[in-house]
């Protein structure tokens, strides 16, 4: 099965708000897009579609959240965090109010709408502000469990959410920690972080190592903030190598958050998989992740790089 | 107060704290031993560099001791110099970055439509942040979701940092845009307690729609030598100044 995790976000609202009296959902003119159209079916008076005007919607969630509401605001990520960073900033995470952030449509794999569309800088912006808890679900359950964790958490929550559908990697056995990442392969030549889609590509590229004699281990980072330092440390002790990848500007996203762990606790050698510091453009999701190298192909050439294989 | 930080906003402080008195010694519901009350009336400062006069007319109600206000701005203290929800009981939202707090307002205005509280929201503008398009935004959010427990308060002094509004950049007409959007306007002279308490019974009466009361101000109101200074935006008086000053209000009766 293949899900976009916005689709599993649409569902996981319906679930939610049927539990959560308080849970409450605001969409600036994208519901459709980012699935909120399915909590509205079944809660309308729960529903606030705020139309094109993002910075009024998260400062309208803060209201909310102040009078003991569960606001989840939801726009697309290069919006959410960019258009309305310092509502963001000012309004929901220094008085650190209960606001969610679902933001859909997160990085190149939006696709043929292009760079203006594409938000390869939204970890960065978010892991900045003091307080915000920074999530990036891999798939369908993954996400779903998200959801909950978010609104059984205090506090401001973002979770970044794609518009292409993603193979699952979980079933509904998985246990989802806040904070915790998961290790989902053991072994011992290169360890491959990865966070949200690039989750499925890194077990994809870890198999085509196995067929090459090289052991991967593949980590789950879905929080990225707060980040889990103790397990980032243990596989960088156990393999010595560590490569990252995620669909994010390599600055200031998973790649930057691991580099600021290792360097402090324990040296090893890196390898940053992601946007080279550039912005995207149209094409279809399958050719943007192979224009820019985000594919188990990619990751492959850069484990051997790191193992000095040629 | 002010003057004990050397930093801070008299000006705007002065011109909206006839309006804030109003607000919390008779019209606002609260409960200074009980700042968190689900039913409590409350207040958005927009124009958060007002918060001096927030302050004053929280510690008089009694939600702080009036010894704290000297504390204000200084490193650990609880009055921040804007609005910190966290730090200053008594405190509805944190505001200071212009143009927010508006919206702020509408959110608590829509969970007492939910919950179908009967409490009111506040909300307290200055002139020159409707140069902010999300003023405009929330404007017109609260006019679609029919806000009608919720009061806006333009303090409409016409000063900003750079100048006069109209020099500045031209915010007029204000009440036939605030029409436009779909609001009921009301406009009084914000330093007669008669108008301003009449404006806000109106507001309340007000069905269907929100209400926004242009209330013109002085800059500075009750101290001669700030009114309609813009100088006096963001500087703090000297010591001579502040006596001078706290005079001049004693005397007035404020």
């Amino acid at each position: 099965m293949a899900m976009a995790t916005r689709e599993a976000y649409g569902k996981a609202l319906v679930e939610l708000g049927a539990k959560n009296k308080n849970v409450v959902v605001l969409d600036a003119d994208l519901s459709k897009s980012t699935k909120t159209a399915d909590f509205q079916k079944v809660y309308p008076d729960r529903f606030f579609n705020m139309g094109i005007s993002e910075q009024d919607m998260m400062v309208t969630a803060a209201g909310l959240a102040t009078c003991g509401k569960i606001p989840f605001a939801s726009t697309f990520a290069i919006f959410a965090t960019g258009r309305a960073y310092e509502q963001v900033r000012n309004s929901i995470g220094y008085p650190h109010l209960n606001v969610k952030i679902a933001a859909t449509h997160a990085g190149i794999t939006v696709g043929e709408d292009g760079a203006t569309h594409q938000s390869i800088e939204d970890i960065s912006l978010m892991r900045g502000i003091p307080g915000m808890v920074v999530i990036n679900p891999a798939d369908a359950e993954e996400t779903r469990q998200a959801i909950f964790a978010a609104a059984e958490h205090y506090g401001p929550v973002y979770i970044r959410l794609g518009r292409m559908a993603v193979p699952d990697i979980h079933d509904q056995n998985y246990k989802f920690e806040l904070g915790k990442g998961e290790v989902i392969r053991e072994g011992k030549d290169v360890a491959i972080i990865a966070t949200g889609i690039m989750v499925a590509i890194a077990i994809e590229a870890a198999d085509k190592l196995k067929e090459e004699g090289i052991e991967a281990t593949v980590v789950n980072i879905h929080t990225i903030k707060p980040i889990d330092k103790d397990l980032i440390v243990e596989v960088a002790k156990k393999t010595g190598k560590v490569i990252t990848a995620e669909e994010h500007n390599i600055i200031g996203g998973l790649g930057s958050a691991v580099a600021e762990v290792l360097s402090e606790e324990y040296p090893v050698k890196i390898k940053r998989i992601g946007i080279k510091d550039q912005f995207g453009q149209s094409g279809s999701p399958k050719e943007l992740l192979k224009y820019y190298g985000l594919t188990a192909e990619g990751i492959v050439k850069n484990s051997k790089a790191i193992l000095k294989i040629s | 107060m002010i003057s004990e930080a050397a930093h801070g906003h008299p000006g705007g402080s002065l011109s909206c704290v006839d309006i804030l008195t109003t607000l919390y010694f008779d019209k606002m519901n609260v409960k200074p031993d009980n700042p968190k009350w689900e039913d409590r009336d409350r207040i958005v400062l927009s124009k958060g560099h007002a918060a001096p006069a927030l302050y004053a007319t929280l510690a008089k109600k009694g939600y702080f001791s009036e010894k704290i206000l000297s504390t204000l701005d200084k490193l650990g203290s609880i009055l921040q110099g804007h609005p910190d929800m966290k730090s200053t009981p008594g405190l509805d939202m944190t505001t200071g970055s212009l143009g927010q707090g508006l919206s702020a307002a509408n959110g608590m205005a829509l969970a007492g439509k939910l919950d179908k509280k009967g409490y009111r929201v506040y909300v307290i503008l200055g002139d020159g942040e409707l140069q902010e398009g999300q003023i405009w935004e929330a404007a017109m959010t609260a006019a679609h979701y029919k806000l009608d427990n919720l009061t806006a308060i333009l303090d409409f002094n016409g000063l900003q940092i750079d100048g006069p509004n109209r020099e500045v950049k031209n915010i007029e007409p204000v009440n036939e845009k605030f029409k436009a959007f779909g609001w009921h306007v009301i406009e009084i002279d914000g330093h007669d307690f008669d108008q301003i308490d009449k404006a806000i019974e109106e507001a309340k009466a007000t069905k269907g729609k929100p209400t926004l009361i242009i209330a013109h101000t002085i800059k500075g109101k009750g101290v001669s030598f700030m009114e309609n200074q813009v100088g006096w935006h963001g500087s703090a008086p000297n010591e001579e100044q502040r006596q001078k000053a706290i005079q001049e209000l004693e005397g007035s009766g404020v």
